[in-house]
């Protein structure tokens, strides 16, 4: 039992200096957003308007939710058969594998486009040139150490043999067993590491930007630059889509009761 | 990248991209990188450790701690272009709290242009250091027995005994791990300070940049050599922080 | 003059009464445990004295000074934990000496007072070991040598060999009582474990819900419980529950058989009694109908206990058990008819209240930590 201690007065200082460190330039963005956009003086919702009728708005959103769905996708096809093998066959893989997710934070995004500018500079026009096909490769390397680290603690919650064997005895073939038996035991994990996955391509700026394609973060930065005070609504907004992935993330995990906090990101 | 590093513009061999960098203005870009990285690292590690540990400690309500942990999970994600916004609608020139302190309170200390300086970046960056340390930290604090902090006590040692002694040691190794992975944090940002500032805080990360995207001089292979070289600062980061770790650990199992 | 004093100390942890009004006094150099179930407030009442919680009501004077409220860095009070207390970043060496190094006492003096106490403690080869470098026991050791080494004015032990194994912690408990006795300090023991604070104690202080139910020497505890609860928790007892026939003869109806218990004379007739006899004192012998003050049984089962064997006997309704050397044991398999006498004047008597007897078990108490 607890002493019902009410709290020490420095850690109330210093958490109160934290909420307001954290909440302020929220607020302010929130008040900026406000603002008229000719003038500058409170209050209107011009600036919401402004976003909801701007085309460029949607058409960079709608490519990068498209993306970040597409890397997804590719993700899930490569890593979930991988990790599941991994576990079940050849466990001592396993920090392999561990070591080369740490690669991708290790070496800085600025880094890894120069490398990979580089490294693709022959390929075909298609792949080279689509956002779909060069930018997707880099962002499928970007979430590889969530998608990674989220399936691996969902394979090591389940009984990955027990669940195989079974399945097998009662006379499935392998796709049907990671299909039906394996993928709704780990859904928790692997959506963990799809809304990760999701925060970080719809965040993501650097890459972006040095391959010189147009997505939702280079549409933001344009905005920054050119109409302060509807930037203040378009930050908000990402700023919301951010929350919205984190507390999906939050809410698998305390509803499977396992951690799935995780960091990284655009910076 | 690492031939690309030692090809010249007319595709033959050469140093003279790498031996570049320890000359003007690279070296200076990289020392400005690094500074920004180690104060904010320093500084993020300090503010998320004493906020981390006020959270957890006995008689914090529960919902503090999880309230902090929810929150730091979405800031420490919370980078780049929307982040450099909000600090420039809050203490940009023209920012709610710059305003505010020069209409209402009449108070000059901040104009709001060194935003857009060095200082403005380390600002800002501590706005994802910070949470991203309470993150990192937090286990470790939680290893923290109640008993040390007890038997302590009852020997006659007050809390700064206590946390010189006993807690600060004791966390030692899972600070300096922290604080390589925020120094890393930081050292790798590259949209926040380019959006803060347009390009104008000469970092590392801010010159690759300007050498791919190509609007003033385009030289992919300076670009190359540049990475190049940060990924060696990391690597002798690396280096310092083994040693650094097993003094700190010689103790643990 | 009691040197430790407690009084009327009280303590609520939200809805529960955690200590009822705690009254102890306590001569220098001896040696009290607290003994108790979980949940008992044993471990409240400890931390109290050592300072780290504050009582709701009550003061604790330690040589004729109020210390309630003094705070636990001041007090120089040494405490031993359950375990894991050790400071890990230390070795046993640096963990002895921290109490004399924030006291600032002289680094060569500091040195030769924790030689001296890790010799006592009789770890004198093993200072420079890390605390994950040692077993439990050693590391208790070490912990006894650290709340030694202040001088401290009262050693508190918070159920310090709790973590161990059944040989370490016998002889680990003989080892406190015989420094104890060495060095002649006053000791606060908490346990829940009764043979240990039988074996070590000058007083046993038995507690149960937040309050003292009875204290004295160890023997007195065992021989003659004050309580029902008492008379449960220490040693193994044979209850019944009874009521007084003849207060003249002394005679007590106990599920229609009748027993004569010397205790029974000058209790008002019809007053319901609960008769409290030790197994050791029932005497067992195959059945043959004579011989008075016997209860006729058949044997349920044997409990082998080394030099005695446990005999666990059914008679009628009650369940009756009996210690009998193991040799004669052989005699009487399970399923024997035999006839358990019980002592007239071994057998204890308490008067049966309405309330309702205490369960006794491992039940985790809320306020027990």
């Amino acid at each position: 039992m607890r002493t019902r201690r009410r709290i020490a007065p420095s850690a109330a200082v210093w958490l109160l200096l934290g909420a307001a460190y954290f909440l302020l330039p929220l607020l302010a963005t929130f008040l900026f957003s406000l603002r008229q956009l000719q003038t500058g003086h409170c209050c209107t919702v011009a600036s919401y308007t402004w976003v909801i009728h701007n085309s460029e708005f949607w058409q960079t959103l709608k490519l990068s939710v498209e993306l970040a769905l597409e890397t997804i996708a590719v993700s899930l096809v490569i890593f979930v058969p991988t990790v599941y093998w991994v576990h079940l066959k050849v466990p001592k893989l396993r920090a392999v594998l561990a070591f080369m997710a740490l690669i991708p934070f290790v070496v800085p995004p600025i880094v890894l486009v120069v490398g990979l500018l580089n490294f693709y500079k022959g390929s075909p026009t298609w792949f080279y040139g689509q956002p779909w096909g060069f930018l997707v490769a880099a962002y499928v390397i970007l979430a590889f150490p969530y998608m990674f680290f989220s399936l691996d603690s969902g394979f090591r919650a389940i009984d990955v043999h027990t669940l195989t064997e079974a399945s097998q005895s009662l006379g499935a073939s392998w796709p049907r067993t990671l299909l039906t038996v394996i993928l709704p035991n780990i859904r928790a994990a692997a959506l963990a590491g799809s809304f990760l996955t999701l925060a970080i391509v719809l965040g993501e700026f650097t890459i972006a930007n040095l391959s010189l394609f147009h997505t939702f973060p280079i549409y933001l930065q344009y905005v920054n630059e050119t109409q302060a005070y509807a930037a203040g609504a378009t930050t908000l907004v990402s700023f919301g889509i951010t929350w919205a992935a984190m507390l999906s993330l939050l809410f698998i995990g305390r509803k499977r009761g396992q951690r799935a906090a995780f960091i990284g990101g655009a910076r | 990248m690492l031939i690309g590093a030692f090809k010249g513009a007319n595709g033959g061999w050469t140093t003279s991209n790498v031996s570049q960098l320890v000359h003007q203005p690279y070296i200076q870009a990289y020392r400005e990188s690094i500074e920004i990285s180690g104060v904010t690292a320093l500084l993020g590690g300090a503010i998320g450790l004493a906020l981390a540990y006020a959270a957890i400690r006995d008689g914090t309500p529960r919902w503090i701690r999880s309230l902090l942990t929810t929150f730091s999970g979405v800031a420490a994600n919370f980078g780049g272009i929307p982040l450099a916004f909000a600090f420039i609608a809050t203490i940009g020139t023209i920012g709610i709290a710059t305003q505010f302190m020069h209409n209402q309170l009449h108070l000059n200390v901040w104009q709001g242009a060194d935003l857009f300086t060095k200082t403005g970046v380390e600002i800002v960056y501590l706005y994802f250091q910070i949470p991203l340390m309470v993150l990192v930290i937090a286990p470790a604090i939680d290893g923290l027995r109640r008993e040390w902090r007890e038997a302590a006590s009852n020997l006659g040692a007050n809390a700064w005994q206590f946390w010189r002694h006993i807690g600060l040691p004791v966390l030692m190794p899972s600070v300096l791990g922290a604080l390589i992975l925020l120094f890393g944090n930081a050292f790798a940002a590259y949209a926040t300070a380019y959006s803060l500032t347009n390009g104008n805080v000469y970092i590392v990360p801010v010159v690759i940049g300007a050498y791919y995207t190509g609007n003033v001089f385009n030289n992919p292979h300076l670009g190359q050599a540049l990475a190049l070289g940060m990924f060696v600062v990391l690597v002798a980061m690396m280096l310092l922080y083994i040693p650094l770790q097993r003094r700190a650990a010689r103790w643990a199992k | 003059m009691p040197y430790l004093e407690l009084q009327g100390l009280e303590r609520d942890f939200g809805t529960v009464k955690a200590l009822d009004g705690i009254d102890i006094s306590l001569g220098e150099g001896e040696f009290l445990s607290l003994l108790g179930p979980s949940g008992c407030g044993k471990t409240t009442a400890l931390r109290l004295v050592a300072g780290f919680d504050r009582p709701d009501a009550g003061t604790i004077v330690v040589d004729g000074k109020d210390v309630t409220r003094v705070a636990p860095n001041k007090r120089d009070m040494g405490m031993v934990f359950q375990a894991y207390s050790l400071f890990p970043n230390m070795t046993a060496r640096q963990n002895v000496e921290f109490g004399l190094r924030v006291r600032g006492q002289d680094k060569p003096d500091r040195r030769k007072r924790v030689d001296d106490l890790l010799e006592l403690v009789g770890l004198a080869h093993a200072g420079d070991r890390y605390p994950h470098q040692l077993s439990g026991g050693m590391q208790q050791r070490v912990a006894l040598a650290r709340a030694l080494a202040i001088e401290p004015r009262v050693l508190l032990l918070d159920e310090p060999l709790s973590a161990l194994d059944a040989k370490v912690r016998v002889q680990l408990r003989e080892e406190i009582r015989r420094i104890q006795l060495e060095l002649g300090i006053t000791t606060l023991y908490v346990t829940h474990d009764q043979e240990e604070a039988l074996s070590v104690s000058d007083h046993v202080a038995v507690m149960y819900r937040g309050r003292i139910e009875q204290m004295g020497a160890p023997a007195e505890m065992y021989s003659a419980p004050a309580t029902p609860f008492v008379a449960e928790f220490i040693g193994t007892m044979n209850r019944l529950e009874g009521t007084v026939v003849d207060p003249g003869a002394g005679t007590v109806d106990t599920g229609g058989r009748t027993i004569t218990v010397e205790a029974a004379r000058g209790k008002p007739r019809g007053a319901r009694v609960l008769v409290l006899v030790r197994p050791e004192t029932v005497q067992v012998a195959a059945a043959n109908g004579a011989g008075g003050n016997t209860l006729t049984g058949e044997v349920l089962t044997h409990t082998f206990l080394g030099p005695v064997t446990r005999l666990r006997i059914l008679s009628g309704e009650a369940s009756l058990i009996a210690d009998m050397p193991t040799a004669r044991a052989a005699a009487l398999p399970p399923g024997s008819k035999v006839d358990a006498s019980l002592p007239s004047d071994e057998a204890r008597l308490l008067d049966l209240t309405e309330e309702a007897l205490p369960e006794i078990g491992e039940e985790p108490g809320p306020a027990d930590r």
